[in-house]
């Protein structure tokens, strides 16, 4: 690793100065890509500031939905996670299981124990790797990203692999939804990386709206899929997902697959999503 | 005897390994060390103009910066190659020079161009990435075809179209002639895939200059450090072998790629008598997968002919073997003698012919890798064997069945001549595990749950114990293939085995101290095994091609045997009986019939205090031999395969791998169950995980554990693993080896139960979910037209 300078910041406020105090400075929440990267030679940041032991950070919250009508529903809760906050602590939490599996699923099945238990969410959205699951969950579930700045939509947030809206000196501090009525995840690993393939979330808010997202498969990051989502919006169904011709077009080759390859994958993650929402 | 042949002994070693308290070359700290960081070429194949090492010269901690004329210019000779194999028309193969660090071309990317030296490893590192080497890149070649085309880019001046052999072996004619009058032909192109060795342990080396003495010390993780030190010595022009000490203490896992010298040892112990520092290298895993030797890489049009009645009347191979930039040790031997001697399979077939082409690349040196030429062989039988079955309608089972050698001794039309077997008896066992009968069932039932359920088989045969010095010697070999021992009695009773082979991972403390307890009734606590140091033990040939047990342990009962006749006379001496009613046994030197006896330790102390042993014998108890094989040993097995796959995603899964192995000798069954299941699924991880990759441009694009694929617990099933032993007649033990046979037999069975699975024989290795789903579409769209 190259020389860097370490910072442990007090609170996200003062993470926010210290990033922008230098362009390039750079956020270590748990280590688990930025640190293999430097040891790589591959990134040299000038300063690290750590921000995993700062307690607003952390954590994950559920609002219980106003008293409003028919309460019979599933789903509304206002879900609050932090950036901070870690794939095992994520994946391990019992009320937000009971609110929300699929994103507590789809934590358990990133990479193994010692990065589950050191990965951020907020690390690993700010990555946006276009493998990475977390994006795909968000942009399903139209989730708003609260950084020390600004909210941004999710839409708004994932704008290409391995890029976001973040700017200069914007720390994330955590993301929201409100709970799907229905949601589910179907990840296809790399055999090697056991990174997505493809994974495919599909969401179905308690309006009715239905979000289906993408990730490993597009080249150029996590995307929405318009022919899924319509699909579900009028039949949510593993049946429907199945009849949807995927194509190929904007889709990753590479050595552990072809476009058509992950077209085809697309359509069956998409069915066994719903199958297991 | 509850620790001799035959008993599941706990493995001595692994407390030490298990704890964390193995002691490996990167654990060893010398006082003064220095460090070596590697300038690596970025391209596969470029001229190399100027090296400019003024910035990392200057750097702090920076000791020095070398370069491969500086080490040219001090006498360090090329690298060579330890097999010469003969083309058809008699001419030599045509080896180009291999210098340890590049002059004036680089032919693969990650081949050395010059070296730092520094005070750390993190200097090091950020110095050599500030030298700046002025390349004029070339075209670039990859595959063995492709370099074999007219037009390909010249990698070494002195082989002419990148071809270093074109080599031959068994009966030409008759072969063609009998497959032109043959009833059917089955007729495939096979590709072997290329793999990355993978040792747990990277290479690592630390050498130490003693001017004083004129004298080095190298630490390397090698299978065989006499070795080293002799080419090292003899070719390399480092020191002269008595000035030269070579250690390989713990070694975590080789796979054949800890047998080669590789440039960066030579560097490291060049480098500290340049410098007058302990120079220390550890490899990094982008190294490794860039450095250490590759596996395989063979591309295979293969020919059988079968007559009326299903008799293999013949089988032409054609093989092309990439063996990279440069020529490593053994990199000529395995696609030719250990490799086209195995194409007659466990099969009677008079007329066999192969021709092989040794063929440059722009790639990694490729050379011996777990099972070395007998995998490729026995992937080219046992697909063509399924493959046939298939062609004729016939169960595989019986097709192989009909046709295996069933008499021995069996001489081959391609060298081997196999001594012991039972083939139909391993076969039979596998079957009855594998429960064959009821695998239609199964595939109707899987039916209906929507997975494709298949079955094949493998019935391989391998060449082991390698091998008989003499005929090795007229094949080409440079050197024998004998092995060493030496058994020290010591003056309490307790005793030190010598040996030159190289434990890294086998378990050779266990088993070797297991024979020598069934051998005087001693717990094998008594008994320690010395390895590894060329100071402490005598010349060795090391641990590769499943030798050590058929070889090594050869050489162990031989001085065993001379240790024993010495015991029998000192016994006669003291009890005041006749050799001939001397027995030994439950650790007591006695006579037969009486309840006179001599403890061992007793004996032990008779020996070197010598105050009353026969007149004219020597003190001491102290044995030793060289045992020479009079022939290979052949292992051999029926290997039975049975995966589901998952039509939508192509995945799949193996329900059941069922082995019938015959070792000959079993010492310690836990051990051997280990080196199958290791075998096994390293076999499995090239049938359907592993794979180097590269681009057109000699980069590779599956450097790291995020692209290449290693296979995972989770990957693998719980085996079966059994055995149906005949005793081999070549050596004293009957052992015929276990090292390798997992890796040789498992990859047909592998492709043949996938392949069936899914309808469609078109199907190269690995065979990811995303190539049995490819596979699958063009069987359904072949299906359709
Ligand atoms: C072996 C392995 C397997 C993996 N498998 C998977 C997998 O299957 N699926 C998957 O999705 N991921 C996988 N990952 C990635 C893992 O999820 C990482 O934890 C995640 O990508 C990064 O999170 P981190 O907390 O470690 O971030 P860090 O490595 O600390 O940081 C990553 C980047 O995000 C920035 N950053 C971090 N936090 C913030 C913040 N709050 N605000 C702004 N910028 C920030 C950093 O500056 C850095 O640029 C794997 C990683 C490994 C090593």
């Amino acid at each position: 690793m190259y020389t860097t300078k370490y910072h442990k910041a007090s609170d996200a406020a003062n993470a926010a100065s210290l990033l922008g105090a230098s362009p390039e400075a750079k956020i270590l929440a748990g280590g688990q890509t930025l640190i293999p990267t430097m040891k790589q030679h591959l990134a040299a940041p000038s300063d690290l500031i750590d921000i995993s032991g700062i307690a607003e950070l952390s954590g994950v919250t559920i609002e219980q939905r106003k008293k409003l009508g028919v309460l019979k529903a599933k789903g509304g809760e206002t879900i609050t996670i932090g950036a901070t906050t870690t794939h095992y602590d994520v994946a391990n939490n019992a009320d937000l299981a009971a609110v929300c599996p699929a994103i507590t699923g789809l934590a358990a099945n990133i990479g193994d124990p010692a990065v589950r238990h050191r990965g951020t969410l907020g690390g690993s959205i700010a990555n946006n790797d276009p493998a990475a699951d977390y994006p795909a969950a968000l942009l399903a579930l139209g989730a708003t990203i609260h950084t020390t700045s600004r909210d941004i939509s999710a839409d708004d947030f994932f704008t290409g692999m391995f890029s976001t809206a973040l700017n200069e000196g914007e720390v994330i501090k955590s993301v929201s939804f409100q709970a799907p009525a229905n949601a589910g995840y179907g990840k296809f690993p790399v055999p090697a990386s056991r990174y997505a393939m493809v994974g495919v979330f599909v969401a179905k808010s308690i309006d009715g709206d239905v979000r289906v997202s993408v990730t490993g498969a597009g080249d150029d990051g996590v995307f929405r899929h318009a022919g899924l989502e319509a699909a579900l919006s009028s039949d949510w169904s593993s049946a429907s997902a199945a009849g949807v011709n995927v194509g190929a077009e904007g889709l990753l080759s590479d050595i552990h697959g072809n476009a058509a390859y992950r077209a085809n994958l697309i359509g069956v993650m998409a069915k066994r999503a719903v199958d297991a929402a | 005897m509850t620790e001799g042949i035959g008993a599941r002994v706990l493995r001595k070693e692994d407390k030490r390994f298990i704890t964390g308290k193995g002691r490996y070359t990167d654990d060893i700290i010398e006082p003064n060390q220095a460090y070596a960081a590697f300038v690596r070429s970025p391209h596969a194949h470029a001229n190399v103009k100027g090296i400019d090492a003024s910035a990392a010269l200057a750097m702090e901690g920076v000791v020095d910066v070398l370069n491969g004329h500086q080490l040219t210019g001090d006498g360090i000779g090329n690298i060579i190659c330890g097999w010469g194999v003969t083309s058809k028309d008699g001419t030599p193969m045509n080896m180009g020079a291999w210098s340890a660090l590049a002059t004036e071309k680089v032919r693969y990317v990650g081949d050395a161009v010059a070296v730092v030296i520094a005070d750390s490893a993190e200097i090091a590192k950020l110095a050599a990435e500030s030298v700046v080497v002025d390349y004029e890149t070339l075209p670039v070649v990859v595959g063995s075809v492709e370099a074999l085309a007219d037009g390909a880019p010249q990698i070494h001046e002195n082989a002419p179209g990148n071809l270093i052999f074109d080599w031959e072996i068994g009966n030409k004619e008759p072969t063609d002639a009998a497959l032109a009058s043959a009833e059917h032909i089955v007729e495939m192109d096979i590709v072997n895939n290329r793999l990355a060795p993978n040792p747990m342990e990277p290479r690592s080396a630390i050498a130490t200059f003693n001017e004083s003495e004129d004298h080095y010390t190298l630490y390397t993780t090698s299978q065989n450090p006499h070795v080293a030190r002799l080419v090292l010595s003899a070719f390399y022009n480092v020191a002269p072998e008595h000035k030269l000490r070579v250690i390989a203490p713990d070694v975590g896992g080789g796979f054949g790629s800890k047998i080669y010298i590789y440039p960066e040892e030579i560097t490291c112990l060049w480098a500290s008598m340049k410098t007058n520092r302990s120079v220390k290298w550890t490899s990094d895993r982008t190294e490794a997968f860039l450095t250490d030797a590759h596996g395989r890489d063979h591309v295979t049009h293969a020919k059988m002919g079968f007559d009326k009645n299903h008799k293999i009347v013949g089988l032409r191979v054609n093989t092309k073997a990439n063996l990279g930039a440069y020529m490593s040790l053994f990199s000529s031997a395995t696609p030719t003698y250990l490799y086209a001697t195995l194409l007659s399979g466990q099969y009677n077939i008079e007329n066999v012919y192969a021709d092989v082409q040794g063929v440059y690349t722009n790639t990694v040196p490729v050379d011996a890798y777990r099972g070395a030429g007998r995998p490729e062989a026995s992937f080219v039988m046992e697909r063509m064997m399924e493959t046939a079955a298939r062609q004729l309608g016939v169960d595989p089972a019986e097709l192989r069945l009909k046709n295996f050698v069933k008499e021995f001794p069996h001489q081959t039309p391609v060298i081997m001549a196999y001594d012991s077997g039972d083939f139909a008896a391993n076969q039979k066992q596998a079957m009855d595990a594998a429960d064959y009968k009821g695998f239609e069932k199964r595939r109707t039932e899987a039916a209906k749950r929507g997975k494709l359920r298949g079955i094949g088989f493998s019935n391989y045969i391998e060449a082991c114990g390698i091998a008989p010095s003499a005929a090795v010697g007229s094949l080409g070999a440079g050197v024998g293939l004998w092995e060493s021992a030496e058994v020290r009695v010591n003056p309490v009773g307790t005793i030190e085995i010598l040996t030159g082979s190289h434990s890294h991972g086998q378990g050779h403390e266990t088993t070797f101290a297991q024979i020598v307890a069934e051998r005087f009734g001693l717990p094998t606590e008594n008994v320690a095994i010395v390895h590894g140091d060329t100071d402490k033990v005598q010349f060795g040939m090391g641990t590769y091609g499943s030798r050590s047990g058929a070889v090594g342990m050869s050489a162990i009962v031989k001085a065993m045997d001379k240790v024993e006749a010495k015991v029998k006379k000192i016994g006669a001496h003291v009890l005041e009986a006749s050799e001939d009613d001397i027995i030994i046994e439950d650790g007591a030197v006695k006579v037969k019939g009486t309840d006179k006896q001599m403890l061992w330790h007793e004996v032990g102390l008779a020996a070197y205090t010598a105050h009353n042993i026969p007149e004219g014998m020597e003190p001491g108890l102290k044995e030793s031999a060289f045992y020479d094989p009079s022939n290979f040993t052949f292992p051999a097995g029926c290997y039975i395969c049975e995966v589901e796959v998952d039509p939508e995603t192509g995945v799949t899964k193996i329900i059941q791998f069922t082995a019938s192995d015959d070792f000959g000798t079993i010492i310690n069954p836990m051990i051997v169950e280990g080196q199958v299941h290791g075998g096994l699924a390293q076999g499995i991880g090239q049938a359907m995980f592993e794979g180097v990759v590269y681009d057109p441009d000699g980069q590779q694009l599956s450097a790291s554990y995020m692209d290449y694929c290693m296979p995972r617990a989770d990957d693998v099933p719980m085996y079966q693993v059994m055995h149906q032993s005949t005793e081999c007649p070549g050596n004293p033990l009957g052992m015929k080896g276990c090292g390798e046979a997992g890796a040789i037999g498992s990859p047909p069975a592998v492709i043949n139960a996938i392949t069936d699975a899914i309808g469609n024989n078109n199907l190269n290795m690995p065979a990811t979910p995303s190539a049995v789903w490819a596979a699958l579409q063009e069987a359904s769209k072949q299906a359709a037209e």
